[in-house]
């Protein structure tokens, strides 16, 4: 299934910086940066567990948000893209 | 069901493969050109000068994902195993099978005939969607040919040689009329028979090329599974050959490798501009065709049909594990007999 992640994590501390870090951390280990807070993870519903629960382990919920979207896993026609950074397809054909 | 996963090429010269953290880093003219999370990668295929940290190399061992490596023409040069996974009494059901002359020749016979009615599919899909531009004729003859061999293979007596005798008179049968299949840019892409090795026209460029992809995809499957694809039955075993990754690859070739070609050809994807020969004679395919050739190969394993044995709907990339996991099976017990892949 395809899941956005976005998060907001208040940054203005040294403590903040290191939870912002290890947010990203998490994400990019399952997802893809399209945008500065945001990701897309092609997971399935085991790998969406382990995410989600590292995930809400490290944002301080006083301070932060997280949002999740749940695309479903027919979701290519409900996703577009506008402007530059235009990101890969991460189930299409990866060749570098 | 196992998710299809994706499968990573790396053909630019010069890059390096890191680990971070749980993702692979491809790093290029240093800048990361990409990075992507082990979980949704099923095996990295790198071509050429292409290097790989011994972390990532660690990494991919214990998730399971193959690395190989080959030149930057295709030919296979290595890949990366790690720790024997799997079970141990399979593998040795496996090995006692294949010492079994009788069991290793009604295994073989099954994937034969599927190969042989797979091939027969390919030529009947041309006289039906084609027939007026071929010699109908010729194609129809062969067809009726390899429907002769698989009355013969419905004996359960034939050893294995008699087996590999029947299915090299196929296999000359089928290419010999392969060239009819080839319905587009006819002057330039010329077929007249099977070579390799090195590979002397485009189009046997492009099935060997076809061909090692599928032997990459294949050789990852059977390793999931825990068997061991040194270990064929109808090819014997010899060092550094994969034999049953090639026994069971047989099923596919015409349905995945040959079909991609001609429509590669036929569709007029690639063209003459792409191959150079050289002094040998040996025909090479340069890095736009080849990168087109991945693209289509890539987009065909997403395709889905529906499984004629589970009747389970699978994507193209995910038959070699569905028929990795059904010889498993078979060996194990669990079934009767070893159901191959036949195309409707």
């Amino acid at each position: 299934m395809f899941v956005v992640v976005s998060y907001d994590v208040a940054s203005d501390e040294r403590s903040g910086q290191r939870r912002l870090r290890r947010v990203a951390r998490a994400c990019q280990n399952f997802g893809q940066r399209v945008q500065y807070s945001v990701f897309e993870c092609i997971v399935d519903p085991a790998q969406w567990v382990l995410l989600k629960e590292r995930l809400i382990s490290e944002i301080d919920p006083k301070k932060d948000s997280l949002r999740f979207y749940y695309l479903g896993s027919n979701w290519h026609r409900r996703v577009e893209h506008v402007g530059t950074k235009k990101p890969i397809e991460q189930d299409g054909p990866l060749i570098i | 069901m196992k998710r299809h996963l994706n499968t990573l090429f790396v053909t630019t010269q010069g890059a390096y493969l890191s680990k971070d953290g749980e993702t692979v880093t491809i790093k290029a003219d240093g800048e990361v050109k990409l990075r992507v999370p082990i979980h949704t990668v099923g095996g990295i295929v790198c071509f050429g000068n292409v290097g790989c940290s011994p972390y990532l190399m660690g990494f991919c061992a214990e998730q399971g994902v193959s690395i190989s490596f080959l030149t930057e023409h295709g030919k296979f040069l290595a890949k990366v195993q790690g720790p024997v996974s799997g079970n141990v009494l399979l593998r040795r059901e496996q090995y006692r099978r294949a010492d079994n002359p009788e069991q290793s020749a009604n295994i073989a016979r099954m994937i034969l005939i599927a190969k042989i009615a797979n091939s027969r599919s390919v030529l009947r899909r041309l006289l039906r969607d084609h027939a007026s531009k071929v010699k109908t004729k010729t194609v129809d003859q062969a067809a009726q040919r390899l429907t002769a061999a698989i009355e013969r293979l419905q004996d359960t007596e034939l050893t294995l040689d008699t087996l590999r005798g029947i299915e090299g008179e196929t296999a000359s049968t089928y290419f010999g009329v392969f060239d009819n299949l080839i319905t587009a840019q006819k002057s330039n892409f010329i077929f007249d028979k099977r070579n390799r090795r090195p590979p002397l026209d485009k189009v046997n460029c492009l099935l060997s090329f076809v061909y090692t992809l599928l032997m990459h995809d294949m050789r990852a499957a059977l390793e999931v599974v825990g068997l061991d694809p040194a270990v064929g039955f109808l090819h014997r075993d010899r060092p550094g050959r994969y034999g049953l990754a090639l026994d069971l690859m047989e099923e596919f070739r015409p349905f995945l490798a040959d079909r991609l070609v001609l429509s590669l050809i036929n569709l007029r994807k690639v063209n003459e501009k792409g191959f150079m020969a050289k002094e040998s004679g040996a025909v090479w395919m340069d890095d736009e065709t080849r990168k087109t050739v991945l693209v289509a190969y890539q987009e065909r394993k997403q395709k889905e049909l529906i499984h004629p044995f589970l009747k389970e709907k699978v994507t193209l990339g995910l038959l070699p594990w569905v028929q990795a996991l059904l010889m498993a099976r078979y060996l194990r017990g669990d079934i009767d007999g070893y159901p191959p892949f036949v195309w409707k």
